[in-house]
Parts: structure tokens; sequence; C-alpha cells
């Protein structure tokens, strides 16, 4: 069976810094995995490779068989690949609404329509059922501005699955997130895209996050993969404990 | 579609309303407003543009192309209906746009500010030194003609002036509030905040900024033609540094908010050039800076801030939160 993901032999420096050396992954449909390693590892440096975000020096990117190295972000988009960020790329100056009232406008290609009100019957039903998934309903006509960062957390994954993507990266979206909001957070998410046939990657530093939300973990140290496998596996592997978990686990 | 239908009704309101006052109002302020709405409308291209977070010093470019267009159709071709006038100025704006737009689409900032300022002074440099087309000096125009009237007395002419003007006014202020509202719109918008989101929702911001560009050059172009109409003469001056800039500070004195305030802001600025120049002969660049320096800061956000200022406080959303628990995101 093709692999939904499979990353060949990508390398990425900047400089000196070797942020991707030859990574190569594949992910099956359907699995959630969790990304973890210190910081400059080289977690972000592969998602923003997967997404269009950066090219890669070397190495090709398939998504369902097809190369996807180096198009741009919407590119990568069309063919079925979203993402949300570490620091939440929202619309600050627009309300919550306007947000994902976009992101539902862009889905439906009416991007660029110079007459279509932002606001119409359909796209408000979607953006219904999209707020009460997200939970985000009390904060609807709110500037982002105005909004706590957990909150846009939300919004920045919401907006990433308004087009029901094949392959979601999250990268640490629980980073910035008081701890006892953390697990609430995660669950409110993983909650909403439950009955996709989404594939999930996420990027986080709480090994109990990890252990609790992914089904295999990729474990990245100076732009390798130092270990890979079930997450029970990889947070015991000794490399892992030195050089990322600190011995946590 | 109730927000079209609101603002093609307010349209028709304000077309009779605009009617009825060139009635009223004096024949000078006649004159004022008609030049005022027509160097609105280029302030408009810009506000259309700074709505997706640039800002043209180079709209004089197209100020230029719309009022030689008009000219020179009504001067080598006999042409002296306005409104195939105003067409001609638009179309020579919507050219000289599709050509530009691709090659500054990618620029943002001051980089952006500069280029358009550049090629604003090329066309300068170029139409002082172009006999044929005045050179320094540049053409005189006679009044035009309107769907085949020709106004006998020059109060005449100057009321249907000021009444079609208002009407191209009215309409293209109408269609821009249309798109302000629109998704494309509020993707503008968007972009300004932030670029990256725009795209990782799949949409293209060279591909915005694109045509806001192209939609600036319209505009410019149109208020070129019209300028040249109320102004009976055209020359380089149109495309000079200075007129573009005034274009930067009609979009400063607005806003990027309502489309209205561009055009209470452009009769605000002519009153207080007009009486500035009568009062104070000597100084009255100076009384114009105060004014500008005023507006930057008491009213940062332009005239068109003064009605979300003025929006009563605390008023409560359209739909109240709901009240279940689990409906709140931790």
């Amino acid at each position: 069976m093709t692999a939904l993901l499979e990353t060949i032999g990508l390398q990425k420096a900047f400089g000196a810094v070797i942020a991707a050396s030859d990574i190569s992954v594949a992910v099956q449909r359907g699995q959630t995995l969790g990304l973890i390693g210190n910081n400059g590892a080289g977690k972000t440096t592969f998602i923003n490779i997967v997404t269009g975000h950066l090219k890669p020096d070397a190495g090709r990117v398939m998504l369902d068989g097809k190369d996807i190295t180096g198009l741009a972000p919407r590119q990568v988009r069309r063919d079925g690949v979203s993402r949300s960020f570490q620091i939440p790329q929202v619309f600050t100056g627009l309300t919550l609404d306007q947000n994902l009232l976009l992101a539902l406008a862009i889905l439906r290609k009416e991007g660029m329509s110079s007459w279509q009100p932002a606001r119409s019957d359909v796209r408000t039903a979607e953006l219904d059922d999209l707020l009460g998934r997200f939970r985000l309903r009390p904060y609807r006509e709110q500037t982002i501005a105005a909004l706590p960062g957990g909150v846009r957390k939300l919004v920045d994954v919401a907006m990433a699955v308004t087009h029901q993507p094949k392959l979601l990266l999250l990268d640490e979206p629980t980073s910035g997130v008081a701890v006892e909001e953390k697990f609430p957070l995660m669950d409110v998410i993983m909650r909403a895209i439950e009955g996709t046939e989404t594939t999930v990657l996420f990027v986080e530093h709480d090994m109990d996050i990890v252990g609790r939300y992914a089904d295999r973990v990729l474990a990245f140290s100076a732009g390798r993969i130092i270990a890979d496998g079930e997450p029970a596996a990889v947070l015991s592997n000794e490399e892992v404990q030195r050089y990322v978990t600190g011995g946590a686990a | 579609m109730a927000g079209i239908v609101r603002t093609l009704a307010a349209a028709v309101i304000a077309c009779a309303a605009l009617a009825l006052a060139g009635f009223v109002i004096p024949n000078w302020l006649v004159l004022v407003a008609t030049l005022a709405f027509s160097k609105g409308l280029v302030a408009l291209g810009i506000v259309a543009l700074m709505r997706g977070g640039l800002v043209s010093f180079g709209q004089g470019t197209f100020y230029c192309a719309g009022a030689y267009a008009a000219g020179m159709a009504m001067r080598s071709f006999g042409i002296g209906d306005a409104a195939l006038l105003v067409a001609l100025g638009a179309i020579a704006g919507l050219i000289l746009g599709i050509i530009i737009a691709p090659l500054l689409a990618g620029y943002r900032g001051i980089f952006f500010a500069t280029l358009t300022l550049a090629l604003s002074m090329i066309v300068y440099g170029i139409l002082n030194k172009t006999y044929s087309l005045g050179g320094s000096d540049g053409l005189n125009l006679h009044a035009p003609s309107f769907f085949g009237y020709h106004p006998a007395r020059s109060q005449n002419a100057s009321y249907a002036l000021f009444l079609f003007t208002s009407l191209v006014t009215v309409i293209a202020a109408a269609l821009c509030r249309i798109h302000f509202d629109s998704v494309r719109g509020l993707l503008s918008h968007a972009a300004r905040d932030n670029e990256i989101r725009v795209e990782y929702l799949g949409a293209s911001v060279r591909w915005i900024n694109g045509i806001n560009f192209v939609i600036a050059a319209v505009l410019g172009g149109v208020g070129g033609a019209l300028s040249a109409l109320s102004l009976g003469h055209i020359d380089p001056d149109f495309a000079f540094w200075t007129t573009s800039g005034e274009f930067v500070f009609l979009a400063i004195l607005s806003g990027y908010v309502s489309v209205t305030a561009v055009f209470v802001a452009a009769i605000l600025l002519e009153l207080v050039r007009s009486y500035s120049s009568q009062y104070f002969p000597n100084t009255w660049q100076g009384a114009l800076g105060v004014f500008l320096l005023l507006i930057i800061l008491f009213l940062p956000g332009g005239l068109g801030s003064l009605a979300l200022r003025l929006r009563p406080r605390g008023a409560k959303p359209a739909r109240a939160p709901a009240e279940n628990p689990n409906d709140r995101a931790p």
C-alpha cells in the first residue's frame, strides 16, 4: 500500500547548521505521529519542508504517490496538506467568525469573488458546525487580538481543518498554554477531527501528551531521526533519553 | 445579499441628494465638490490598496494617464461626450494597471511605495519632453457634452459636470463598498494582517495585491479624466510626486474603513485649501500641514474611524454567546 506521506533523503542546511539530514519517513493513512526533539532538532524544518514553506536542498516529498517537493504552500494545501503554527497564524484584526468564514469561502473557491458577501447561509451553517466542534462559540464575535493564547491556537487549527485535509501537521499545539489546559486543548483538537480520515503529525515537548495521543513517535536530534516507533519504545530508547527527554520517560 | 441591496439603495439616495445639493449650494462650491470627487476617486484606489497593506505614492501615473487619454481623445478625435471620455480614462488606467501590476505585486512596504513613485516620475519626465502632448505647458480642453446635451451657460455646464461626476463617484463608491464587503475584500484585509495564513488557506497574496492594484489604476484613470474635464487643462503635473502625495494625504485623512469618508475628506481638504489660500495666502501650505498633523494625532484611523468611535460602547453582539460551559474552549 502507498504511504500517504513519504519523504526520501531530505536535506536542509542553514549555513553551517544542519536542520535536516537524510530524513526518510513513510507515514501510513490514519496514523497519529508525535514529533519530539530538543530545540533546533529539525522538527519544524521537517514540517516546513512538507508544507512547502521551505524547499529542501535535496530529497523528495511524496504525498499519495505524487511528488510535491518545492510546491508553494497553497498548492500543497490543494493536494490535501494543512498545518497549524507554533505561533498561531491567524488574522488578528478580524473577528473569529471572519477568520473561519474566510477559510470556508476559500475552500468553496469563492475566495476571488468580488460580489459574494463573506457571510452566506451555507457558510453560516458550516461555520456554526466548526465553532461547535472546536468549542469556540462564546468567542465568535470577538477580534482575535482580544482572545487568549489557547483560543488562538484552536482558531489556528480550526482554520487548518476546514478543507478536511488528508494530512494535518500541528506545530506545538500546546506551547504557551497553561499546564492544566494542555490536555483539554488536545482533547478538543482530537475530538474535532475524530471521524475524519485525517492523518495527524504533531510536534510536542510534553511527553505525557505524546504518550497519550500519538500511536507512533519520531525523535529528532541535530537534523536526524534517532528513533521511530511506538511511543513506549521510543520514549524508553537510551539515545532519546540522552538527547531529547533527559531521562524523563 | 442584503448588504448589496442596502448599498445600492444608499447609492440611489446619495445620487438624489447630490443632485438636489447642486441646485442649492453656490456655484464655487459646485466646482470645489466636482474636483474633490474626482480626486476622491483616485484616493479611493489608494484605500483599496491600503486595505491590503500597500500604499502607492505614484497614483499620479494613472491620474495622468486617464487625463491625457480623455484630453487626446477630445483633441485628436473630436470626442466630446463626458461618458466616453471617462470610459477612455478608465481603459487607460486599466491597461497601464494590467501591465504594471505583475511587476509590483511582489513588493511590499517602502519598496512598493518607492517603485510606484519612480514610475510616476518617469511618466512626468516623458510628458515634459513630449511636445506633441503639449510638453510642460500641457493642453487645454473645451467643455464636454453629456449624453448629447451641450450646456449653453457656464453655470449649467458646471452643474451638469457636477451631476455627472457625482453619478460616476456614487457608482464607483457603491461598487467599492460591495467589493470591500465581499470575500475578496475581506481576503485583502486578511492579507494585510497575515500573508502566511492567506497562502496556507490556498489563496495567492500576489494575486490579491495585483487585483487591488488594477482596481486602483482604473479609479485613478477615471479620476484623472474627470479632473481634466473639470479643470479644462491637463499638464505633466498630473503625474508629479506632489500630486500623488496629495492622494496619499487624502487616503490617510479618510482612513480605510469607510468609502464615504474618502469623499468627505476630499471636500474637506479642498475647502481647507481654498480658505487657507484666501486668508493665509503666503502660508496656506503650513495651515494644510497643521491640519494633517491634527488628524494624525487625534484621528489616526482617519475620518472613517469616527463612525466606529461613535458606535455605542458595550453594544451587544448580534448573537449572544452560548451559555453551555461545554461550548467554551479550555
